[in-house]
């Protein structure tokens, strides 16, 4: 139990870094996948990169919403605890991070918190696991010289979702999607087009 | 003391986290100023704190660190930072604007164009445009909120009223991808147009006033200005003294009590640059 809660980053301030440069990217970059080599020893079912992510990005400052699968597993909360020291948040709209590892579940975007007008940024980031099945956008906005053609690995329904969280802003989610080996950001800013 | 009695560029880890949260942020709505819990650093405010706390949060064993100060690399303020992240993190260190993965400025934008991939940080004193209009950090979030500019537009008005035109010449006010407001920084209105679309990544940080902001790469980055007075930028009668080169910015340098002056690129590496390639001054008939 205690060599499994122990299984964090190899070296905590360098690899920190580096994960923390590759979505920096990411959200700079739109639709563009960044290499992020995922945690060798992730607490099932959290995946690889996703626990890489929460490494870089979680402590005790952020609430965390967890998804069902995440929810349900004692052994990767005791982790997240012991290495993340972040709080869990029932209530997605209380929620700085969001961990999803079934991108099939992830709740209306509408239920996390939007931010307000008057301080846009107190919104939820959210970190998703990529789906199986991707889908063939064409991407606009800060970031992308023109535009950018990305299959992105989202489910279907997060592209009519996303056109209603774009016309919030400055409010709305920013949303970092964890593959195998790589992370690709969606910013808030970001416009999806099918084709 | 070793420079190994401090963590890694110096800020401890949980620092870092914030100061990085607080930067996905500020590139995910650009523009906007997002609070920051500042912290305490070993050089006086208005040194570059906020400047070095995002370099500090961002810098990796790889990059390669230019720190420029008003264009010069060899001034006190630009040879202490990068002194200071050459202890603290073991990083390279150059000169050379096109070497550098990571350039924090203090109120200029390199001449050399920048490249994709390339992070710009500057150091702002005062990040809110509209301060010296309207004190009350209450009222300019509403107007942020807003998207309430009309203050700022009757500044550059009274500015025309009075001198016949726009008479800002730094810190001159920008609109971010068509919402927000944004202080450039105080570097020169001729800089402003380097910010529009550029393919570098910028990020912002004001140390005393506790924001960070940025812009991403290929964003619309416009100067505020009306139809009947478009912005415009500085133009300098002659070329920079040393090295020949036009449309650059220079600085006026006093050469002596006797009113002797001359202009010189502000920029000090593309200068030197120029002059290793064999440029020199330009003969003029003008000359005496």
């Amino acid at each position: 139990m205690a060599a499994a809660l122990a299984q964090g980053f190899a070296d905590p301030v360098l690899d920190a870094q580096q994960a923390f440069r590759a979505v920096l990217m990411a959200l700079a970059e739109p639709g563009a996948p960044r290499a992020l080599p995922g945690l060798a020893h992730a607490p099932p079912p959290l995946p690889p990169v996703l626990a890489a992510l929460a490494l870089t990005l979680l402590d005790h400052e952020t609430p965390v919403w967890l998804d069902r699968p995440l929810a349900d597993s004692n052994a990767m909360k005791s982790w997240l605890a012991f290495q993340c020291g972040a709080p869990l948040s029932d209530d997605p709209a209380r929620a700085a991070f969001a961990l999803i590892a079934e991108p099939a579940g992830l709740p209306p975007l509408a239920l996390f918190a939007q931010g307000t007008d008057a301080f846009p940024d107190r919104s939820t980031t959210i970190l998703i696991a990529a789906t199986p099945t991707r889908q063939s956008l064409t991407l606009t906005g800060p970031g992308i010289d023109g535009s950018r053609k990305a299959d992105l690995p989202i489910r279907p329904s997060l592209v009519a979702e996303w056109a209603e969280n774009r016309a919030l802003f400055p409010r709305g989610v920013d949303v970092v999607i964890a593959g195998a080996g790589e992370i690709i950001g969606l910013p808030r800013t970001t416009r999806l087009a099918r084709g | 003391m070793s420079a190994r009695a401090y963590n890694f560029a110096y800020l401890d880890e949980q620092t870092k986290r914030m100061i990085r949260r607080a930067l996905l942020k500020a590139v995910a709505i650009p523009g906007y100023q997002v609070p920051f819990a500042s912290r305490e650093m070993p050089m006086p405010y208005g040194w570059g704190t906020g400047g070095v706390q995002v370099t500090a949060a961002v810098i990796g064993p790889d990059d390669v660190l230019k720190v420029i100060d008003q264009g010069a690399d060899d001034t006190t303020n630009a040879v202490s930072i990068r002194a200071f992240f050459a202890k603290v993190a073991e990083v390279k260190t150059t000169t050379r604007t096109a070497e550098a993965t990571l350039i924090q400025t203090r109120h200029r934008i390199p001449e050399h164009p920048l490249t994709s991939g390339q992070i710009l940080v500057y150091q702002v004193p005062i990040p809110e445009p509209l301060r010296f209009l309207e004190p009350r950090e209450t009222e300019t979030r509403t107007m942020h909120a807003l998207s309430e500019y009309g203050l700022m537009h009757v500044k550059l008005y009274e500015d025309i009223a009075r001198h016949g035109h726009i008479a800002t010449t730094y810190a001159y006010p920008v609109k971010v991808e068509g919402r927000y407001l944004m202080d450039p920084s105080p570097i020169p209105k001729f800089d402003n147009p380097k910010m529009h679309r550029s393919p570098a990544l910028q990020l912002f940080g004001a140390g005393r006033e506790k924001r960070i902001y940025a812009i991403p790469p290929f964003t619309e980055v416009v100067s505020l200005d009306f139809d009947d007075h478009p912005f415009t930028v500085q133009e300098f009668g002659a070329p920079c003294a040393l090295c020949g080169a036009e449309g650059v910015y220079l600085d006026e340098v006093v050469l002596d009590d006797k009113g002797g002056h001359m202009f010189v690129c502000s920029d000090t590496d593309f200068c030197e640059d120029r002059r290793a390639q064999g440029f020199g001054p330009q003969v003029t008939e003008a000359a005496e």
